[in-house]
């Protein structure tokens, strides 16, 4: 067999082992089903709260929102998370010593992450449609909405992770980037409408994954009139595509250059000399 | 499923390879060829250089100058193929942690289906004695068996040469003895070629046919242990008391020293005493004194005391 494809088709044994690990280990699953719990519950009690010019109320109005964040939290936070943790324990430098080690650890890891994210935004998914009033799919064309920015948010904030965990090499580095990830939900309009800021704080919303793919849910999930709401009061369905596709291009773009700079510096001492380091920093 | 000939040639060659981290020169020319097949180790006092003299050969480091073939090709351009034929062991790996063993080996091979017929996932667990593991997680193995399963899947793709950096750091006895018999049944399977790196002597002596002693940036001994311990012991320490006072004098020709110093005392030397030196002793002064920040001492000393004739012919041409 060619070695690249045979490197490519291990990778994706790698990626349903490896979801089959995930989704089968208690730890795991509470891990991420417990802020996910913690955030529908607080969804559950936003029932009855009215937003202005919206036909839902603003749990149900947040429903699809989170949604769309967890695509991007799944994806680009997963993904770094992962790398960061392989590059101390020495899943990668292994994966780096043999043969299209590396290709099949990158596709294992990054199907993995697309899996286990669809997972659960199909839970969240189903949570929605059964205890939220007005969260539905109001026609068939919504259901491929639904998917197109599904898969294009995947597209776009994988490789997105995966270019952060080749920049960042220090599990501490993790709330580097957790805490601006924070800050952007914040003005994403996820919680509340963005209309409700000022702004210059929604044209930096904006810019970002996690705006777009709460607004594609939104607009995939909820009745058209709840589009009052939404900036220009359009669901801007174009702008939006663009805006992923923007973002996945980039991201790919810049991955493979980055991530073999990673691996070509992944050693034994690295390792060791960061693990060093993170013990320290945990006392 | 081609395999590339693996018997001819050097299975690893250096030559003047040097390493500088900032203004520290941790390898300052090592040169030594190591022929296809049998074990080799790489003794050395801690931070001699052993680790990062291993991880440039497995190409996972660059070198500062000198050259390195590996395998018939430099290691910082190895490419796929080349690194099918190594398998890589170190010190300390945690990886997959949550995997089972069986699955990990299993998935393990196929990365190496393209190059060579890797081994099957029962068989090679019951060579490195993990059978009974095989539906447990990684995470749970104990050390011993974890290090068993990191060699298991260096071996997996059928290696011409194999890497162990340290292999039985932090084993008890009896994980010890488990894992030499471990590599002695693995140097009677298929001629693998075995590099592998320790500074504990009595670990080189056991496993190895050959030493090379890396020590202040540079190899200085190689040798079979048997050779290594002959030239340890060709000086003797000759011990006396004369005029209520200890004397202490080296030599090379202990019976002839002696034959001399009683011909001539007229009945004054009182307790005398004739000791061979160890390799064991002098490998353990040139720790004591490395490890005291005292390496090119540590050295000369150990150099002096282990008069072995071609090594001692290269130093002198320096």
């Amino acid at each position: 067999m060619n070695p690249a494809v045979n490197a490519y088709k291990t990778g994706w044994r790698r990626a349903l082992i490896e979801t089959r690990i995930s989704l089968a280990t208690p730890s795991e699953v509470v891990g991420i089903v417990f802020p996910l719990a913690l955030a529908v519950t607080v969804l559950l009690f936003l029932r009855g709260v009215d937003v202005d010019d919206s036909p839902v109320s603003l749990g149900s109005m947040n429903m699809p929102s989170l949604i769309g964040m967890m695509i991007v939290w799944g994806g680009a936070l997963g993904v770094l998370s992962t790398m960061l943790l392989d590059r101390t324990n020495g899943t990668m430098l292994r994966a780096k010593s043999m043969p299209g080690g590396m290709t099949g650890y990158l596709v294992g890891k990054l199907g993995m992450t697309a899996l286990v994210t669809a997972f659960n935004v199909v839970v969240l998914l189903v949570v929605g449609l059964v205890f939220f009033d007005g969260v539905e799919f109001g026609s068939p064309d919504r259901w491929l909405l639904f998917l197109a920015v599904l898969a294009l948010g995947l597209v776009a904030t994988i490789p997105l992770g995966a270019v952060l965990g080749a920049l960042f090499d220090n599990p501490s580095s993790m709330a580097l980037v957790m805490m601006p990830f924070m800050g952007l939900v914040a003005i994403s309009g996820i919680f509340y409408p963005v209309t409700a800021l000022p702004e210059w704080l929604q044209v930096i919303g904006q810019v970002f994954p996690t705006y777009w793919t709460g607004l594609g849910m939104r607009h995939a999930l909820l009745p058209d009139s709840a589009v009052a709401v939404e900036i220009g009061g359009d669901w801007r369905t174009l702008t939006m595509f663009i805006v992923l596709a923007a973002w996945a291009v980039a991201s790919l773009a810049f991955a493979p250059k980055l991530l073999s700079r990673m691996a070509r510096r992944e050693s034994g001492s690295t390792m060791t000399a960061r693990r060093e380091k993170m013990q320290q920093n945990w006392g | 499923m081609a395999q590339p000939p693996t018997d001819a040639g050097h299975a690893i060659a250096v030559s003047d390879l040097r390493m500088r981290y900032g203004d520290k020169d941790v390898l300052k020319g090592v040169d030594f060829t190591i022929e296809a097949g049998g074990v080799t180790a790489l003794l050395g006092p801690n931070g001699a250089g052993k680790t990062t003299t291993i991880e440039i050969l497995e190409g996972f480091r660059s070198r500062s100058a000198g050259s390195v073939e590996v395998l018939g090709a430099d290691p910082e351009h190895g490419g796929e193929r080349w690194k099918a034929r190594m398998g890589i062991v170190l010190q300390e790996w945690r990886d997959n942690g949550k995997w089972r063993v069986r699955d990990l080996v299993a998935h393990f091979g196929d990365y190496y289906r393209p190059y060579a017929e890797p081994w099957g996932a029962d068989e090679l667990l019951d060579v490195v004695g993990l059978a009974t593991q095989a539906k447990q997680r990684v995470q749970r193995l104990s050390g011993g068996q974890r290090r068993r399963l990191d060699v298991a899947l260096g071996i997996i793709g059928r290696p011409a040469l194999l890497f162990l950096d340290e292999p039985t750091t932090g084993f008890d006895p009896h994980a010890r003895r488990e894992f030499h018999e471990l590599i002695h049944r693995l140097t009677d399977l298929e001629g693998t070629t075995i590099l592998l790196t320790t500074h504990d002597l009595d670990e080189a002596e056991k496993l190895a046919e050959r030493i090379l002693i890396l020590a202040g940036g540079r190899i200085i001994a190689d040798g079979s242990p048997d050779q290594l311990a002959r030239a340890a012991a060709t000086t003797a320490e000759v011990k006396w008391m004369q005029d209520g006072r200890l004397q202490v004098h080296a030599t090379d020709d202990a019976t002839a020293f002696a034959r001399k110093l009683l011909a001539t005392d007229e009945g004054a030397v009182t307790d005398l005493e004739i000791r061979r030196a160890s390799l064991e002793e002098a490998y353990m002064t040139l720790v004591e004194q490395f490890e005291a920040g005292e390496a090119e001492a540590a050295v000369d000393k150990f150099l002096s005391k282990l008069w072995l004739a071609s090594f001692a012919k290269k130093e002198a041409t320096k």
